[in-house]
This record gives C-alpha cells, structure tokens and sequence, in this order.
C-alpha cells in the first residue's frame, strides 16, 4: 500500500499509450515535440530495415544466428532514446536495434551473430554491455554498475534489457530485490513480446502483469503499450529521471510481440497462429507512427520515400561490408584469457601457431599432403 | 604469534587503506565481520560504503560485483561457505572468467572471491566441500589457495591488487593456525609454487589444507627412513609445472595429496602433468591420495574421509621401493 502510494504512477493493467492503435493522440497526453517524434520514427524505419537486412544476411549464411527484433522496434527505439549517452545499456542479444540505434556500427552489432568474436564493440566507449546470452545475468551486472556510480557520484543510470521469460530466471529477482535495497538507479525494461521461445507467458507466471511484481521489491512498476514508441519513450525517461534524481530502480513492462520466430534456427507455426500474428501486425509500431505524423502534418510522402531511401542506405552499406568474409587471427584465443597467460597457455599457444606455420607453408590440401 | 584469520582480516584492512577502489561486501561481512570474522571491525573503519552487508544472494553478490568491476571498482566478495557459493557458479562461469575474452581484452573484471573451504572442523552437510576443482576447470580465473599464515596476507593483497578474477579459497581449518610473521609480509607471486620441507627420496604435491598434513607426514616418514619434500602449490592456476617438475624429477616419485574427490580432481591433471614431464625420471607411478569420490560425510565420519598421515605415509610406501 505505501509502495503504492509512495509513486506518483499507480500501478494500472493498462498499459500507457501516447497513440491509439490508428495513430490518434490519447486523451489528456502530451506529445513530445514534432522534430523529437519525426527522429523516432526515422530510427524506427532505419532500425526495421537494419533487422529485415540482417535476417537476409542469416538465409544467405552470413550469419550463424539471428534473433529478430521485429515488431519491438518501438521498444528498442524508445528506451534507447530515453537515456544519455553518460548511461550504461545492458542487453540481450534480442537487442539489435537497440543496439545501432544507440549508434554503434552495425557490423560490431552482429559480430557475436556472425561469430567472429563474442562482442564486437568497446562496451567503454559505447557504455554498453556486450549483448547477453545467459537469461538475466545481465541484471546483476546493471544494478553493480548502477550503485557503483553512485558510490562515485556519478549520475549515470543503468538500463538492463530483460525477455518475459527470464523473468523467471532468479538472477532476475535477486537483480529487483538488490536494486530496491540499494536504491540504485537502473532502469529494468521488460519487452514482453509474449513468448519465451516456444513458451507463452501464462505459462511463465501467475502474476497479473510482469509490472506487478515491482510491488513485491518495493518499487514503482509501469506498463507500457511496447508498440507505442513516444509511450515507451516517456515512460521510460521518466523511470530514468526518477532513478537519476535518487528515487531508486523501475520495473517497465513493455507489451509488445515477437513478428518473427524466436530466431532463424526456430519455427513459430509449431506453438502460435498465423490468427495471432495477423492481429499483432495491426498493431504495427511503424504504421502506427506514419499515420500520426501524416495527419498532423509532419511526414509527408516524400518525406517517407526520403527516410526510406536513408534506411536503405543504410542497409547497402551493411550488406556490402558482411558480404566479405572476416579476418580472423586465432591466436587471440589465448590473447584475452587472463592479462598474463599462464605457462600452460604460452604452451598451447605455441602448438596452435606451429599448426598454423605448417599449414601457411603447405600447399592447398596440405592436410592430404601431410598424410 | 598470529593466526591465519588475523592475517586475511589485516589483508583486507590494509588493501581498503591502499586503494579506495576496494569494497568488500557479503552475507552479513559488516556488522558482524562475517561468521568467521574475517571482516572484523572493517565497516566500523571504512563504513557501510566500503564494506556492506548484501542481501542474501550469492549469484547477486557476484552479479553486482561484475557491475561494480566494470565501473572501476575492485569488489572482494565473501561467499560464506563453499557449498553455498554454488548460487553464484553461473555468474562465475559465463561472466566473471569469461568477460575479458569476450569483450577482447577491454573490459578486465578484478573481483576477488573469497571462499572459506574443505572439512575438518566438524561442520555438518553443505559446510565441508573442496571445491576446487569447478574452478580450476574453468578458464579465465585463477585459483589461489595459502596454506600458511605469510601467504594468506600475501596472496589475498595479491589477489586483491590482480587485473584478473582470483577464486581465493580459504582453508576453514587452518583459520586458527598460527605463526609469528610481522604484516605487512610479502611471499612469491601467483603461478610459484614453494619447497616447504626439502627431501630426497619422493615429493608429496599439496596445497591449502593439505599442507600441514603433508609436512606432518614427511616428519613420520623420517623415522622410517624416507626423506620426503613437501611441495607447497599456494596457486592452483597459475600451475607452476617448473617446481613441481624439478622436484620430481630431483626425488624420482610423488605423492598428490587432497582433499578434494579423487576422480577428475585436480590430483589426477597434476599426476599427468607429472608423468608426461618427469617419465623417465620416475621410480614409479605419481599416486594420489584425496577425498573419497563421496559426497562430504557427515562430521563423526570426516576423520575416515579426510587424507591423512596414515594414508599418506600408506602411498608413499606403495612407491616401488623394492626396485630402487
Ligand atoms: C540461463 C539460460 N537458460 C536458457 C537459455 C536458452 N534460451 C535462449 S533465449 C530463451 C528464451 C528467452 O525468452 P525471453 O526472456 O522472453 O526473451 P526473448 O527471446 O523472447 O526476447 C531461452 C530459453 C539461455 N539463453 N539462458
């Protein structure tokens, strides 16, 4: 009752939105400038081609594995463009588009996918985390950063990626529980995109809503229509701004839906229909957007082919560079295991590179050559 | 004359006065300076910001640490015993050893994560496990065991002061061994092993716990005419291959001695190692003596499981004397 009333959001089921279903303003809300939604909508369209041109890369090899983000790009969009650059991002490796809109070069995004290496870019430089494979670990690692900023003094806010299934996960709960005790300023946004691979969320919990078990820690839950950008948005920021004023972590459900299987590797049919997806797809985060901007005059339809033509640039450019295949030294192996490899390391190191010499020097074949 | 436990508890003190970067957090390390009272009197030093009490979460504990390390922290975690550090096995496995691989070198995590471990103090199930060897398993941490009071204040501030993660196993039972050593005190870096008894008939390998068994039993052992060297590991990984090999190859047979399980323990990769370097130096076959491959028994029954003298001195006469 006192979390409750201690919040200035009480917790509702009904997941907050900004546009309706066909891009009508809602009652009573406050839309973010013109300039501000036009911007959202162009990292939506760059971000949704980005993902089409990435499951492309997948069908063609270029990539071991693709989880898609499509259909949660105004999830991914929204909450990425609600915090500073000064604060720290940890995601999944659902996040793609969160990921390029954030900036980071798309191929350093899809290095873990094409798997050259595990993470491609510098988590330093971008302040974010590498993508996370093991459910809800990365909590944990966005509630320490986020204390460990304020035992600095620093106002830095953390923003951890979670699925509706890792919810389920104890890191997930140890993660909510120690940021409440803490008061540490993270952000936990939930894309509930109703599915844990094969597995629907009723059968993840019993719980009213994933937002509801905020109650639970003692923190602020909101809900959030997830297919509503400028909703996720301001919800978003202002769970941001509370965690960054000293008032403690958020739990965010964004209500969303996976439009494509789990990953590639995955086939949908098996534990969903097609009904089901036809009614998401009226819920489109794009569209939804488009029409909003079209009648009221922001966007018009050379202003769509204009933002369309940039996404596809952007796609060219993507396309072009993975379609070369990636230099890899492996001998780096046993570069980054400790700052100083030990004896038996060095000694492994030396069987590999001696394979290798003897390989460079064998003619093509050189196995057979061997033998 | 101090005990082991003193010296951690002045380690730590002293590496919160030399760096403000280390914290030292865990089940109920504050206020009451941990069940062991390692962290004695830190927090009324330091205060609540550098050295805290956490909820009651090992993977928590450590998933926050990883935070705190990448922020520029060096977090010294306790898990308050081996058996209930399993929680916080997959934050270890998937992130801790892993994270300066997979980000390349650039981001470095350095964690220590303290471990009070192995039997002998009478503590029912869950309290006893040697767990050494998930850890020695797992590439990208190193795993540090003192089994004297110099080394305990030494390799904990060199754990502490480590770029890299450093699983720092704390022998229950010798706790309250004591020894007269003036702190600050510094022994050999990580990946040395240390002669602790020089001898010249075979090389008992021991570490942690071990230690003071294995030296009790080259003192038998004397009386029946064998001179035995007891090798002192202090690190696990980095193994240091060179001492124990010239050891061996000096005496011509050895002796692993732990107690962790037997089957895949860390016995059986030194006893390989061994064999593969020092083959034709060898009197006979590198024996071990461990743990039994039995879950920890029960405290009435620990002195049967346990390693000890007997049964080392049992090993080190199956060691084809005759032949010599
Ligand atoms: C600890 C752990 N268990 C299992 C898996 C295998 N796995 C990968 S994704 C996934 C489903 C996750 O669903 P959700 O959290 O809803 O996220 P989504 O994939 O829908 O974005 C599973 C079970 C894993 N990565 N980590």
């Amino acid at each position: 009752m006192t979390v409750l009333a201690e919040t200035s959001h009480p917790l509702s089921l009904e997941p907050v939105q900004l546009l309706d279903e066909h891009g009508d303003p809602a009652d009573g809300q406050v839309l973010p400038p013109a300039a501000q939604r036009l911007q959202m909508y162009r990292r939506l369209v760059v971000g949704r081609r980005f993902d089409r041109q990435a499951a492309a890369l997948t069908r063609q090899g270029r990539l071991a594995v693709y989880p898609s983000s499509n259909g949660q790009e105004a999830c991914q969009v929204g909450a990425v463009l609600a915090v500073r650059d000064t604060d720290w991002l940890f995601p999944t490796y659902r996040e793609s588009v969160a990921l390029v809109t954030r900036g980071i070069d798309p191929v350093e995004v899809l290095t873990l996918l094409r798997g050259d290496w595990h993470c491609g870019y510098d988590p330093y430089h971008h302040r974010t985390a590498p993508q996370c494979t093991p459910l809800a670990t990365q909590a944990l690692h966005a509630v320490g950063l986020a204390h460990a900023a304020r035992l600095a003094g620093d106002d830095v806010v953390a923003l951890a990626f979670v699925g509706d299934g890792a919810t389920s996960e104890g890191d997930c709960h140890e993660a909510l529980n120690f940021a409440a005790v803490y008061r540490a300023p993270v952000v936990f946004f939930v894309q509930n995109n109703q599915y844990a691979i094969s597995v629907p969320l009723a059968k993840q919990t019993a719980a009213s809503s994933l937002a509801h078990k905020a109650i639970g820690y003692g923190m602020p839950g909101r809900r959030v229509d997830g297919n509503d950008v400028l909703a996720v948005y301001r919800v978003v920021r202002d769970a941001v701004e509370h965690a960054r004023a000293g008032q403690g972590p958020t739990l965010v459900e964004a209500v969303t839906y996976r439009m494509d299987a789990h990953t590639n590797a995955d086939d949908a049919s098996r534990y969903r229909t097609s009904a089901e997806v036809d009614a998401w797809r009226k819920r489109d985060p794009i569209t939804r957007l488009e029409r909003h901007l079209r009648a009221v005059g922001v966007l018009d339809d050379a202003g769509v082919a204009e933002i369309a033509a940039e996404a596809e640039d952007f796609a060219a450019r993507l396309r072009e560079r993975m379609n070369t295949d990636p230099v890899l030294d492996p001998m780096e192996m046993f570069r980054h295991v400790y700052a100083e490899p030990t004896p038996q390391l060095r000694e492994q190191a030396a069987l590999l590179a001696a394979e290798l010499a003897a390989e460079a020097e064998a003619p093509v074949g050189g196995v057979e050559a061997r033998a | 004359m101090i005990t082991m436990a003193q010296a951690l508890n002045t380690a730590l003190r002293d590496a919160l006065r030399a760096d403000e970067r280390v914290l030292v957090f865990g089940e109920d390390v504050g206020t009451l300076g941990g069940v062991f009272r390692i962290t004695d009197g830190l927090t009324r030093e330091f205060g609540e910001q550098r050295c805290f009490d956490t909820p009651l979460a090992e993977s928590g504990i450590l998933g926050t640490a990883i935070g705190m390390a990448m922020y520029g922290y060096r977090p010294v975690v306790e898990m308050q015993f081996d058996a209930f550090a399993y929680p916080a096995f997959e934050q270890l496995a998937s992130h801790v050893a892993k994270l300066r691989n997979r980000t390349r070198g650039r981001v470095a995590l350095p964690i220590t994560i303290r471990i009070p471990y192995a039997g002998g103090i009478g503590g029912v199930e869950h309290h006893s496990d040697s767990s050494e060897a998930y850890y020695v398993a797992t590439p990208g941490l190193h795993v540090v065991t003192p089994a004297t009071v110099a080394d305990a204040y030494s390799l904990l501030r060199r754990a502490i002061a480590s770029p890299d993660p450093v699983v720092f196993l704390e022998p229950k039972r010798l706790y309250w061994s004591k020894a007269e050593v003036a702190l600050p005190v510094q022994t050999e870096p990580f990946g040395r092993a240390v002669v602790r008894r020089p001898g010249t008939d075979a090389t008992l390998i021991a570490y942690g716990p071990t230690v003071p068994t294995a030296l009790e039993a080259a003192e038998a052992a004397g009386e029946e005419g064998w001179d035995l060297e007891v090798v002192d590991l202090r690190t696990l990984v980095p193994f240091d291959e060179e001492t124990v090999c010239a050891s061996v190859r000096r005496t011509g047979r050895a002796v692993v001695v732990h107690e962790a399980h037997g089957f895949a323990g860390p016995g059986a990769e030194i006893a390989a190692r061994v064999t593969e370097r020092c083959f034709h130096h060898l009197e006979a076959p590198v024996l071990r003596v461990t743990g039994f491959d039995v879950p920890y028994p029960p405290p009435m029954l620990e002195k049967h499981y346990l390693p000890g003298v007997d049964r080392v001195l049992d090993a080190v006469a199956r060691l084809q004397w005759e032949t010599a």
